[in-house]
């Protein structure tokens, strides 16, 4: 029978390290919304999201009484739409008017992101995918809750240089059109290598078309508990820490487990996966760069960050693996700056630059993520960042990001707010040397050598 | 058996083992074990119930036993145990 220590730490991870469910998602199969007339497709988009998605706040509220585990978000992401839009989108202003029709069913719903205006074009563009992309940051700024990606490479298919070429373009105009709100829209944008079908967490999520008709993902977090874990563990050698991590992860899955069932039962509908992913917020104590810190690094930065973060991450996949059958979509850390006080903080004291974030993203399990640069940063530099991070994800055969924020007006020195989780970032020296001529180039990076295994 | 787990934490105080007893008896939740331990004046307390035949939906049961817990000052908790047993059972 459980003890009543058990129930304690169950119970201060929860109340003092900040455990929590982060989001419960509904993955919502669109494909079958498919019609030449745009207005046929807009309701039935939205009564297919409102009709299966109606009980999903209120069970995910039920769930967290009962187990009184926070469950943070509730979410839904759909197909990549430029997939639905191909049937009856003309020009830009129809994905826009697409966009606003999701928008209104999340609200009716209740979640507060819908992931999924998104395009995979990671070998080329069709018209409609590069309709889609163009529209971006108009749909970005004229909506609230919509959450876009775009997929521009692959181990298998290569880099799409011409894709990358146009998400810097986007990614520029998008910081433009929400220039009031320190270039807010850019939040919600993430440009992918190897894009996973099934993950649940924002701006990334999308409902892949490998997967069924509608499905539950819960994403679970935790970073304050592995932290608090860790501080009985200073002074012990690698398998003492690796083992700390691992139970701590296998006992946060397993949480994220019980979540997911008892949503999957409630609402009838089938589970898909847990992600495991250690996603920091700004409050203090739920932070990835003080777990690196707690490893021994001075501030996060220092060298050893990456070999720490290398650790911790695999760690997190294994004992989340252990904990569930079914662990899919990012797992591993999350390694945002504008959402974790430890990287603010190492950001501004200058410990941490982009470079040395690059050089992370080789080993956590996204990529460059909420990253704020100077307004005045080009086009072409945004796509050369993005390659770089596209390039990485390829050959290491991982999923890599970008979601870097140019803030329109300001630069290096000043700071952007952007409020509730998505916290503040000061802004971060890129190097200003061009890369327009490489940028500039047609075509595509062909796939990489070790992806040929048939 | 549909079994829930409540904890107590808060300053000690006269009645808060009674006041909650009470309520439960009320609502036909049976207790099933108690333990309890008093550390520096801190009072903290876990009991193990059988919520099958209570008379209340569960997470109305949770809400009264906050409200109680705010009454009382201290801290109550009821949640289903699965929560304490997926996390530490294998």
């Amino acid at each position: 029978m459980i003890n009543i220590f058990e129930v304690n730490e169950t119970n201060n991870m929860i109340e003092q390290e900040k455990l929590d469910v982060r989001t419960i998602t509904m993955g919502i199969s669109l494909l079958d919304c498919c019609d030449s007339n745009l207005e046929v497709v807009k309701e039935k988009i939205y009564q297919k999201i409102t009709t299966n998605a109606k009980d999903l706040v209120k069970v995910g509220e039920e769930i967290e009484l009962e187990y009184g585990i926070p469950i943070v978000n509730k979410r839904i992401s759909i197909t990549p739409i430029s997939l639905i839009g191909a049937s009856c989108c003309q020009t830009v202003e129809d994905y826009v008017e697409l966009a606003k029709t999701l928008d209104r069913a999340a609200k009716q719903v209740g979640v507060n992101f819908l992931g999924g205006y998104s395009a995979l074009v990671s070998k080329g563009m069709t018209p409609s995918e590069e309709l889609l992309i163009r529209s971006i940051p108009q749909a970005l700024a004229e909506t609230d809750r919509v959450c876009s990606s775009v997929n521009v490479g692959s181990t298998k298919t290569g880099i799409d240089m011409d894709a990358v070429r146009l998400c810097g373009q986007i990614v520029k105009e998008t910081a433009e059109r929400t220039a009031d709100h320190d270039s807010l829209g850019c939040a919600k944008l993430v440009i992918f290598c190897n894009a996973p079908d099934d993950n649940p967490f924002m701006a990334g999520a999308f409902h892949g078309v490998t997967e069924g008709d509608i499905i539950i993902n819960v994403g679970v977090s935790g970073p304050g508990v592995v932290k608090h874990a860790l501080e009985e563990a200073r002074g012990a050698d690698f398998s003492v820490l690796c083992e700390t991590i691992k139970k701590t992860a296998f006992k946060i899955t397993r949480v994220g487990q019980l979540v997911a069932q008892e949503a999957s039962r409630r609402l009838g509908v089938p589970f898909g996966i847990i992600d495991l992913s250690l996603a920091p917020t700004p409050a203090v104590g739920d932070s990835v760069a003080e777990i690196l810190e707690e490893i021994g690094l001075e501030m996060v930065g220092a060298p050893g960050t990456t070999a720490a973060l290398a650790m911790l991450n695999d760690q997190v996949k294994k004992g989340g693996i252990m904990a569930s059958s079914y662990v899919g979509g990012l797992s591993g850390a999350f390694i945002p700056v504008s959402e974790d006080q430890g990287m603010i903080d190492a950001v501004t004291a200058g410990a941490l630059t982009i470079e040395k974030l690059e050089a992370m993203t080789c080993v956590c399990s996204v990529g460059l993520d909420m990253i704020a640069i100077p307004g005045d940063t080009s086009a072409s530099t945004i796509a050369g960042i993005i390659a770089d991070e596209a390039a990485i994800g390829m050959v290491n055969q991982k999923t890599t990001a970008v979601r870097v924020i140019p803030v329109i007006g300001k630069g290096v020195g000043e700071t952007a707010e952007f409020g509730g989780l998505l916290g503040y970032a000061p802004i971060i020296p890129v190097n200003t040397k061009s890369c327009e001529a490489f940028i500039s180039r047609k075509g595509r990076i062909p796939a990489p050598i070790h992806s040929f295994k048939n | 058996m549909n079994k829930a787990i409540i904890t107590v934490v808060g300053k000690d105080t006269v009645g808060i083992i009674a006041k909650i007893c009470t309520y439960l008896a009320e609502n036909s939740i049976n207790i099933l074990d108690i333990s309890q331990t008093i550390v520096e004046e801190y009072f903290n307390m876990m009991m193990i119930v059988d919520v099958s035949n209570s008379k209340k939906v569960f997470g109305d049961t949770v809400t009264d036993l906050n409200l109680i817990g705010e009454e009382i000052g201290v801290n109550i908790h009821c949640q289903k145990e699965e929560i304490f047993t997926k996390m530490h059972r294998i």
